[in-house]
Parts: structure tokens; C-alpha cells; sequence
């Protein structure tokens, strides 16, 4: 999902850059508010960030014959909802692309919109949805990070695809073409991004953890 | 025997890890490379675009690299498991 260093049109790079700022913003406002309220979450964050590092290091392979890595964000989406998922993800997106050169400062709006805010915000949506349906935390964890890790790629298909519409056929011929690079490949991992944060809820659960307590509140659907 | 569901998901975890390796071995003309990586080269290729700006700095090789993303791995599962070490600790001591 990382758009490398200068592949994107320039005015596609503030067009991404002025969606995600604000978002972001938001995002570090809300996590400033949780400090000030619950002192105690402050090391959740901190791991919820190091969650993110840790998956979106890991390239593996796919049934498309080729690598890509999960994002890690679904923890961060059920942990404190969208807007602190994309402040989280922007730390480790400026970082992979200041020392791994992967990603890049001209794209890192588009990069941001795509790992930290529309991947995050649809498992989010997917979230609540089946936790109002009464679906356990585990599986509702599982199916957060499964659509926060695949929507992101399916987002980078898009925005690369209305950034480079094909000369015949225009954004929905070059939207498959990137959409079977990125999205495809991303199945298996975006199913094993989800047990892994299923894995992660219940380690904080059976280590008194109320994984539910610091998400954003008035669409909240922790019975505590 | 009573399976915790921990081992369950971590056991899941595992396998599937494992079958994604064994995937390697299944499609044997593959080159397993990154997916960025193909998405860059499909524009580059196909619309002969020119990236218009170059990374400020690159690691001089794929060891190097390599190294970086095993730094970064390892930072965030050194934090996880200080946590978690923590909270066990803590567990503990209120029993």
C-alpha cells in the first residue's frame, strides 16, 4: 500500500495531504483528551503504536505470487476507533519512509488515507455493525482488522488509479489492474491480520485490560 | 483437555504462517516480490511516468534494508512484551 516517493502527480500529493491533516489532527486531539482523562492509557497507546510497527514490518508471501505485509491498524481501530488509528499510523508511515525509503514525505498524505483512515474507518464501520448484531469481541476484532487491512490496498488501487487513468479505458481499467496487484494478494494476510488481533484482544482481556473502554464514546458498544 | 482459546488463535496463527510459505513452493515460476514494488513498475512501465521526486535517503542495499525492517519489528515486539510482562506482573502481585 506504500506509494513510493514522487509517484504521485503533485496535486494529487496535497489533495491527499489536505483530507488526511485534518483527520489527523483530530486524531492527536482526542488521543491528548484520553491522556488527560484516564492516565492509565497512556502505555496502551504507546503498545497499540508498536502493534502497528510490528505487522507492517513483516512482508509475506500470497497467493498472487507476490509479498506484501499487513498494516496492523486493526488493533488501534477497536482499542480507540479511526481517528487515533490514523495519528498512529502516520508515526510509522514517517518513519518507513525516512529510513526505509519505503513510502515517501510527497505521498505520505495518500499513504495516511489509505493505512490510517479509510482502511480503519471501514473496519470501524464493520465493527459496530456486527458487535450490534451481538457477535463476541474476538470475531468482532477479527473482522475490524480483516476490512481496516484489506480496504487499505483497496484504496491504494484507487488512488493510483485516478491518479493514472489508462489512456484506453480510463480509472475502472486501471483500477483493475491495480486492484489485482494490491487487493488480491492482501486476502490471506488481511485473514491473518485478524487472528492476530483476536489473539491480542484476548491477551489483554485475560490480563484484566477493559478493551473496550477507550473507544470513542456515543457510537461505543462496550456493555460495561 | 481444555483448549484455551489463545492456543487456538495462536496454533491458527502458526499454520497459516506456514501455509503461506508452503504457497512459495506451489508456484513455482513466481518472484515473490513486493507488490509496491509491481504497482510502481506498472506506472513507470506502462505511462513511462517519471517519479518526480527521489527519497532523501535510501538504504545502500537490501541488507541494510532488511536490517531496518528487523529493527522496526523488533522495537514494537520489545514494547509488547514489556507490556505485557507488566501487566502479568501485576496480575500476579494482586493475587
Amino acid at each position: 500500500m506504500h506509494i513510493a516517493e514522487g509517484f504521485l502527480p503533485l496535486e494529487w500529493c496535497v489533495v491527499w495531504y489536505a483530507l488526511a491533516i485534518p483527520i489527523v489532527g483530530y486524531g492527536i486531539y482526542r488521543a491528548q483528551k484520553l491522556r488527560e482523562r484516564e492516565q492509565g492509557v497512556m502505555p496502551l497507546l504507546v503498545v497499540t503504536a508498536a502493534f502497528i510497527f510490528v505487522l507492517s514490518a513483516l512482508k509475506l508471501p500470497s497467493v498472487t505470487g507476490s509479498c506484501s505485509h499487513p498494516t496492523g491498524t486493526g488493533l488501534g481501530v477497536v482499542l480507540f476507533g479511526p481517528s487515533i488509528t490514523a495519528f498512529l499510523s502516520i508515526i510509522v508511515l514517517l518513519f518507513q519512509a525516512l529510513l526505509l525509503a519505503h513510502g515517501g514525505i510527497t505521498t505520505l498524505g495518500a499513504n495516511t488515507v489509505s493505512m490510517g483512515i479509510v482502511g480503519p474507518a471501514v473496519g470501524w464501520l464493520a465493527y459496530i455493525a456486527v458487535r450490534k448484531m451481538k457477535v463476541g469481541l474476538l470475531t468482532s476484532g477479527f473482522v475490524a482488522a480483516f476490512f481496516a487491512d484489506l480496504v487499505t490496498y483497496v484504496v491504494t488501487a484507487g488512488q493510483l488509479a485516478t491518479a493514472f487513468p489508462a489512456t484506453k479505458g480510463g480509472i475502472l481499467l486501471s483500477f483493475e489492474a491495480f486492484f489485482g496487484i494490491f487487493a488480491v494478494t492482501q486476502v490471506p494476510l488481511a485473514i491473518i491480520e485478524g487472528i492476530t488481533v483476536a489473539l491480542a484482544l484476548k491477551l489483554l482481556q485475560e490480563h484484566g485490560v477493559a478493551v473496550e473502554m477507550w473507544q470513542p464514546k456515543g457510537v461505543s458498544v462496550s456493555e460495561a | 483437555m481444555k483448549l484455551e482459546v489463545t492456543t487456538i488463535l495462536a496454533v491458527l496463527l502458526v499454520i497459516s504462517f506456514f501455509s503461506l510459505l508452503a504457497l512459495t513452493t506451489a508456484i513455482p515460476k513466481a518472484e515473490w516480490g513486493g507488490a509496491d514494488g509491481q504497482g510502481m513498475e506498472l506506472i513507470e512501465q506502462s505511462l513511462n511516468y517519471e517519479p518526480w521526486a527521489n527519497p532523501i535517503w535510501e538504504p545502500p542495499s537490501g541488507e541494510v534494508e532488511s536490517l531496518l525492517f528487523a529493527l522496526q519489528a523488533a522495537i514494537g515486539s520489545l514494547i509488547i512484551g514489556y507490556y505485557f510482562g507488566i501487566l502479568k506482573g501485576r496480575k500476579e502481585s494482586e493475587k
